[in-house]
């Protein structure tokens, strides 16, 4: 579908139509005459077939929560989740601290070191659930890809605070070695074929 | 009065009382089961192999609640209007003849508690007194939604008592007797329901408002979210309010089957399945409606009532009269 139709603004000249209601009855006698036609016109038994062909084609949408759960899409925003480079199974998390510094809930706690090669090193790293809104800004804003979001979204607790550690939310490092790690598990992962949706940053003006 | 009738009638009392309080029990799982099939949903899985368990888990937890009295509230008549709802359900009981004559081990058994003479009369006074439950509960709850309800329950039952004794009037003059077995030994050839039919529909219409059911549903008023005149009760008190309505909906439809559908016929084995067959289909068809059907205002009830049933009944009555005197 073209999006015309949405943007043309000049109302009167789209495919809309009025809704035919009828006036409402004033008299008595007018009231009457309508509920003699409402009754007689057979509505309520249209009604009762209705229900009663739903109830013997038994065609049940019901979803038994525990036992089956519907799939969520990828974009969800339920727990993070902690990325690790594919071949070397490096953790991708550089300790830039720009998911720390963006949250707008503050429940990210981080702390860093420079280790023997030079590198930044993520020492301690929690996200405080109780806190966190889920608002996907963390994810957004990771310049390596590194935190995500993933689908776990059952997380009833029995107190408000509760956190998660890096380590938990880190891909184990076999996983990301043998490639198993899912590259699109979440909200701040790039998408599937994203190489061939790219396009230049249009400079001209 | 010998012995062995008053312990034959406590008997069946308390099996009358026990099988319609279990009944009320099953009713809440039919209906959530039916009202869930037509709404496509499953309704209760979980308690037992197809939710059957539902009904135990809900009796365990109605006995086991606190039953908590509200600052503010008259105690007494607070305490006591499920007790009415309940009692005046089962009391017009009495009256109701619940399966035709049948013989165990040598003993003739009659599953009546009392054949009286004026048994529709009475069945329907009695359950008329059940509007006290709702009105009183209402009152007595220092709620203002309560207050409201009970005020609706009053106008309803009132209203709708008119239309269904009036309903029966035309019936009772063809019968030429109130007692409920000669109502059903009149039907041997021909239902009552193809002689009276506009008093069959005006007393079915009674019905759903007598027992507070969806077209009608606007006493406890569920789409209130809260529940109306219930709304300040817990437990099992809670509870007597829920068998009472049950109850009544089984006691209505068996007097819609003896009355206008033929009752249990000749009072043969087959006659007894049919009645209950019969009953079956009625709750059926209360639950049927509150998943088809829209409830109506209060005012539109009055109006229903008082300006169209109304007039429609006395006007039976009249032509059932020239009937009857022109006919014999
Ligand atoms: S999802 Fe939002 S609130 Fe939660 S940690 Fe990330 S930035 Fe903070
Ligand atoms: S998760 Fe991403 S944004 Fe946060 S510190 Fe690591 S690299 Fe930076």
């Amino acid at each position: 579908m073209s999006m015309e139709q949405f943007q043309d603004r000049n109302v009167g000249k789209q495919n809309y139509f009025t809704v035919d209601i009828e006036d409402y009855p004033v008299t008595g006698m007018d009231k009457f005459r309508r509920v003699a036609k409402r009754t007689f016109r057979g509505e309520l038994f249209v009604g009762l077939w209705v229900v009663l062909r739903e109830m013997f084609k038994f065609d049940i949408h019901t979803v038994q929560y525990p036992k089956e759960k519907l799939p969520i899409g990828p974009r969800y925003r339920a727990i993070h989740q902690m990325q690790r480079l594919w071949e070397s199974g490096t953790e991708r998390c550089i300790g830039c601290g720009l998911c720390e510094k963006i949250c707008i809930s503050d429940c990210i706690r981080m702390d860093t070191r420079i280790d023997e090669n030079s590198r930044k090193e993520v020492t301690e790293y929690s996200i405080n659930l109780g806190r966190c809104i889920f608002c996907g800004y963390c994810a957004e804003v990771c310049p390596e890809l590194a935190i995500v979001h993933g689908g776990e979204y059952e997380n009833a607790s029995e107190q408000r605070a509760h956190f998660t550690l890096y380590e938990d939310m880190l891909t184990p490092v076999d996983e990301a070695i043998s490639g198993k790690q899912k590259e699109f598990p979440g909200f701040g992962a790039i998408t599937p074929y994203e190489d061939e949706r790219v396009k230049k940053t249009p400079l001209a003006y | 009065m010998d012995v062995a009738f008053i312990i034959e009638t406590i008997i069946k009392i308390v099996v009358l009382l026990l099988v319609f309080s279990a009944l009320a029990g099953f009713g809440t799982y039919f209906e959530r089961k039916v009202l869930a099939f037509m709404q496509r949903r499953l309704g209760p899985m979980h308690v037992g192999p197809y939710g059957l368990l539902q009904i135990a888990a809900d009796g365990v937890k109605l006995f086991t609640k606190e039953d908590i009295i509200p600052q503010n509230v008259v105690a007494p008549i607070f305490k006591i209007a499920p007790v009415i709802t309940a009692a005046t359900a089962f009391m017009a009981a009495a009256a109701i003849p619940f399966l035709p004559e049948f013989t165990l081990f040598g003993y003739t058994v009659r599953p009546i508690i009392a054949d009286v003479n004026i048994g529709v009369l009475y069945v329907v006074g009695v359950m008329a007194i059940g509007l006290y439950g709702p009105l009183l509960g209402g009152m007595a709850s220092a709620n203002k939604w309560s207050l409201i309800s009970a005020a609706r329950a009053a106008s309803v039952f009132i209203s709708y008592e008119v239309v269904t004794g009036l309903a029966l009037l035309s019936p009772i003059m063809l019968v030429g007797s109130l007692s409920l077995i000669d109502m059903n030994n009149y039907q041997s050839d021909s239902w009552m329901v193809w002689s009276q039919p506009v008093a069959f529909v005006l007393f079915v219409i009674a019905a759903f408002a007598e027992t507070g059911r969806t077209p009608f549903h606007l006493i406890a008023n569920d789409h209130e979210i809260i529940d109306g005149f219930g709304t300040e009760y817990s437990g099992m008190r809670w509870g007597l309010f829920f068998i009472g309505e049950y109850a009544n909906m089984f006691f209505i439809s068996f007097l819609t089957a003896l009355i206008f559908l033929g009752g249990f016929g000749d009072g043969s084995f087959l006659g007894a399945l049919a009645l209950l067959g019969k009953v079956a289909f009625l709750f059926f068809f209360f639950l049927w409606t509150r998943a088809a059907w829209p409830d109506v205002r209060p005012d539109q009830l009055m109006w229903l009532c008082w300006k169209v049933l109304m007039p429609i009944a006395i006007l039976n009555i009249v032509v059932t009269g020239f009937v009857v005197m022109f006919k014999g």
